[in-house]
């Protein structure tokens, strides 16, 4: 395919998508009607719920996840590492940040990646401001925040997401913890002369593409799953009634969710929708906000891994970081925002 | 020719060794496939997303597998 033909079908693609979004609304109420739903009823608010978000999110979750994919084919893990590598701490743990949210990543490549940057003379704190940021703000989380939340949410996340990673890596940093990295990890001879891609346009539109299938065909069934239980929350459960214990007013349900959050290891995809839900029947911004910074930034099976090139001390302080900044996140927002999305 | 296909065992490491195989059988060109899991040595290639594929000591594509055409043109160059 040459460039004006694939700019051709990426153009009448977007507006195809524009219009399909924009009647999407009008398109699950018809669908509702012709499957005889009956809005009033509890089983009726929850199908139409699931009618209409499950469409949205995925669509959204597409348009997204194309562009992020796009962008991509600009940063391998390569040239972010050389990009990190020539910057000291401090201005390093911003741009580590930042890049953590266009590089890609999945937590089954952080110890590589973490072996990369350290042997290529990427600063310890700054290699943890990438490792925070990276399965954190990532497009998936933030597509299914802008779509079930709006754009105000979303941004929230993203701004405090980074602030947690910049501030984690640096204090890291200065903790100065250099000798708790597994012995082995510093003799690892690496080299960096691994190959620069020569991308055309059509090559980065082709990119796009092949993230759509690999993410999207990896977490629909998960956007299903969360929609699903959310439309039964949202159905069911009678409004306000989560704001006794999941309100604002109660300060320990923020550590609650950090406690619960880090160990797990969900998809923010089938996660978010949940939140969405439990927000809306009167749990708190700042407690759901902590929650799926928990989810997403740290794991137990993370951690598995990470020891291989971490000593306990450092693991363990790396955990503890991340969960504080959380925390301090989740405080901030139900002090500020309380229930108000 | 030896071929090196790095990666821990996820499931792309897998479709990679997987393309490899089916295009080197298909091309009739002797080559020796080897996977490399080792996560010191994948490290000495400079590669830091799996699957990659090296060819004679040389990184060909890390991150991501190629397309079955790719690889074929790989074993001629």
């Amino acid at each position: 395919m040459n460039t004006r033909t694939a700019n051709a079908v990426l153009v009448i693609a977007l507006i195809g998508w524009w219009f399909l979004y924009g009647a999407l609304a009008c398109l699950s109420r018809f669908a509702g009607s012709a499957l005889g739903i009956e809005p009033a009823s509890r089983m009726g608010a929850s199908l139409e719920f699931l009618l209409f978000e499950v469409p949205k999110v995925l669509m959204l979750l597409v348009l997204i996840v194309y562009g992020v994919g796009v962008l991509r084919s600009h940063f391998s893990p390569e040239q972010t590492r050389r990009i990190l590598s020539r910057f000291p701490e401090g201005v390093g743990n911003v741009l580590a940040a930042l890049l953590g949210i266009a590089t890609p990543f999945c937590s089954c490549s952080a110890v590589p990646l973490f072996i990369g940057f350290l042997t290529a003379g990427v600063p310890l704190g700054v290699t943890f401001s990438f490792l925070i940021s990276a399965p954190m703000v990532n497009e998936v989380a933030l597509a299914l925040l802008f779509g079930l939340f709006g754009w105000r949410v979303a941004g929230l996340y993203l701004i405090t997401g980074l602030a947690v990673a910049m501030l984690g890596g640096w204090v890291i940093g200065k903790l100065r913890m250099e000798r708790h990295v597994e012995d082995w990890v510093m003799k690892v001879r690496g080299s960096t002369d691994v190959p620069d891609s020569d991308l055309r346009w059509v090559d980065r539109l082709r990119a796009g593409v092949d993230a759509v299938r690999e993410i999207v065909g990896k977490v629909w069934p998960w956007v299903v799953a969360g929609v699903g239980v959310g439309a039964f929350i949202h159905g069911y459960v009678p409004t306000g009634m989560l704001a006794s214990f999941m309100g604002k007013d109660a300060w320990w349900t923020v550590p609650l969710a950090v406690l619960i959050g880090v160990p797990m290891y969900a998809n923010a995809a089938g996660i978010i929708p949940i939140v969405s839900a439990l927000l809306e029947k009167g749990a708190a911004l700042g407690t759901a906000l902590a929650f799926m910074m928990s989810v997403t930034a740290l794991s137990a099976p993370e951690a598995i891994l990470l020891r291989k090139v971490l000593k306990p001390r450092l693991l363990a302080t790396f955990f503890g970081i991340v969960s504080c900044g959380i925390l301090l996140v989740g405080w901030l927002f139900n002090l500020l925002l309380g229930n108000a999305p | 020719m030896l071929l090196e296909i790095l990666g821990t065992g996820c499931t792309k490491c897998k479709l990679l060794h997987e393309a490899v195989l089916k295009a080197v059988t298909e091309s009739g060109i002797v080559v020796e496939v080897r996977k490399v899991e080792d996560i010191a040595k994948i490290m000495e290639y400079g590669v830091m997303s799996t699957p990659a594929l090296v060819k004679d000591g040389k990184v060909l594509v890390a991150g991501k597998v190629p397309t079955p055409k790719e690889i074929a043109s790989w074993l001629v160059a």
